[in-house]
């Protein structure tokens, strides 16, 4: 249970660390919180020759307001100083919400939000919120940056858009519209534990209060955190009554293809499924899941 | 030597400052306990499951065996040894032993630096919120409940002598 031997670097600039993981891109891994990251190495499930840690790279971390009213999250900002933060909460009710469901709180100290979502465990949960907020990941390397959204950005277990000399440097979270509520539920075995099964949803209400848009995320359901378009589209068009709610669960459980594995089966997982989503909407109903714009 | 994979590191702990030089893949875990011989921090997964190797970082607690001792350098730190001042324990360390909350004693560092962390943030918790802040440390001996009581009398003992 101890990491392999490894030339380890801790560059002061963002700058400096492009330039190192571009060169070291064949044989070097970043570092961020270590709270994926460590395991793997003790578990000696990787052993890279080089680690380039970025935790004292200057101006890589906190949670800013965008001119329009989006929120940025820089990739080494804490999960705690996301779960603490009054403007996280004005601007993204559902990251604060969601928070304390990632792992403890030693745990959220360390670790780091564009950790986690590189790291891109299906059954985590910022990658999901990410999603639901159809965010964009900012990806910089030596050649500078480039934008890609959360839709693309997670390509498998474990998988990500990131190539080998990139550095996930911030997620941009656009601006809530007035009327938006937000909805999570998930099922784990024990505090802290990660997902069998979870649900984030966002649904836009319009001044009539009609269900004007809809956004439904499961994850730990498949590789990837999934949206559910035909339940977001058929919520739309039929509005939210208990009925739509159980139906948006019923076409989740149709949409996915969970796995079996040592912690649920996958009917199992199918079946939780249709009830995370039912109960994440549910949620929308009350008034303390609303916004700043609401 | 390789510079790139000895590194020397100057931190505050438990009060004394300590300059070493330490191998890049040395834990915070190890350093404390095979370096400084500071054993109190006990190590139980070293993957960062059961919370036994929890150290306090600044003012935050966390897992030292999901560190590595190299990002230690320029922080100040507080191990279980540093806890008790002067040969007198805490009142949340009294607290443990007055409620029977530790058995073996295996996990007695984490909770107690867990702890320490938490009552300094949330001075006047619930039961529900010392459940939630310690769910990341396991005990195999006591079922928690005397645990929990003793985080919430100490936070009870600590608001009467502040009056
Ligand atoms: C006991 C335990 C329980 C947990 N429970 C949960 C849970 O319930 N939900 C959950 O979501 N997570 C959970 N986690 C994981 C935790 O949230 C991690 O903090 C997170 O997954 C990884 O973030 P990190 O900053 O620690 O990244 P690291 O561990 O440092 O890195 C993870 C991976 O991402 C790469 N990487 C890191 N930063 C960047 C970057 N900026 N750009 C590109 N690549 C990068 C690294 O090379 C590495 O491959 C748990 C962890 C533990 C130990
Ligand atoms: S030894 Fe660090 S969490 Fe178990
Ligand atoms: S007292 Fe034995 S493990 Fe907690």
């Amino acid at each position: 249970m101890k990491p392999p031997p490894f030339a380890y670097f801790a560059p002061r600039s963002l700058d400096e660390a492009v330039k190192l993981i571009d060169e070291h891109q064949d044989d070097g891994k970043l570092l961020s919180g270590g709270q994926s990251f460590v395991p793997v190495l003790s578990l000696r499930l990787a052993s890279p020759a080089t680690i380039i840690d970025l935790n004292r790279v200057e101006g890589l971390g906190g949670a800013s307001e965008m001119p329009d009213g989006g929120l940025r999250v820089r990739g080494l900002t804490r999960h705690r100083e996301i779960e603490l933060s009054p403007l996280v909460a004005r601007l993204n009710p559902l990251l604060t919400g969601t928070m304390p469901h990632v792992a403890h709180v030693q745990i959220r100290n360390r670790g780091t939000t564009g950790g986690s979502c590189s790291h891109a465990d299906p059954a985590a949960e910022m990658p999901a919120i990410a999603l639901t907020c159809d965010a964009d990941f900012v990806l910089t390397s030596v050649t500078g940056e480039r934008v890609v959204p959360a839709g693309e950005f997670f390509q498998g277990v474990f998988t990500t858009a990131l190539e080998a000399n990139e550095i996930l440097t911030e997620i941009r979270y656009p601006a809530w519209p007035k009327g938006r509520r937000w909805g999570f539920e998930e099922m784990a075995r024990r505090r802290g534990d990660f997902a069998i099964v979870g649900s984030a949803v966002l649904v836009d209400f319009d001044e009539a209060g009609r269900c004007g848009a809809a956004k439904i995320t499961i994850f730990g359901a498949g590789d990837i955190p999934l949206r559910i378009a035909e339940a977001e589209e058929m919520l739309v068009a039929k509005g939210l009554t208990p009925e739509t709610m159980r139906e948006a669960g019923r076409i989740t459980s149709a949409a996915i293809e969970p796995r079996d594995d040592l912690h649920a089966s996958a009917d199992y997982r199918r079946d939780v499924s249709a009830v995370m989503v039912r109960r994440a909407l549910e949620q929308t109903a009350s008034p303390l899941r609303t916004g700043v714009a609401a | 030597m390789n510079v790139s994979t000895r590194h020397e590191i100057t931190l505050t702990v438990n009060g004394k400052t300590e300059t070493r030089t330490v191998e890049s893949r040395t834990t915070a875990a190890d350093f404390l306990r095979d370096d400084l011989r500071l054993t109190g921090t006990h190590l139980g997964c070293e993957h960062g499951v059961c919370g036994a190797c929890t150290i306090i970082v600044g003012e935050a607690s966390m897992r030292s065996c999901l560190m590595f001792a190299v990002q230690l350098d320029g922080t100040t730190i507080t191990t279980v040894e540093g806890l008790a001042q002067n040969g007198k324990m805490t009142v949340l360390q009294e607290s443990f032993r007055e409620h029977h909350a530790l058995q073996c004693g295996f996990c007695t560092a984490g909770f107690l630096t867990t702890a320490t962390a938490f009552l300094k943030e949330t001075p006047d918790p619930t039961a529900d919120e010392v459940r939630e802040a310690l769910s990341g440390n396991i005990c195999r001996c006591t079922g928690y409940i005397p645990i929990v009581e003793a985080v919430l009398d100490a936070a009870r003992t600590i608001k009467a002598a502040k009056g």
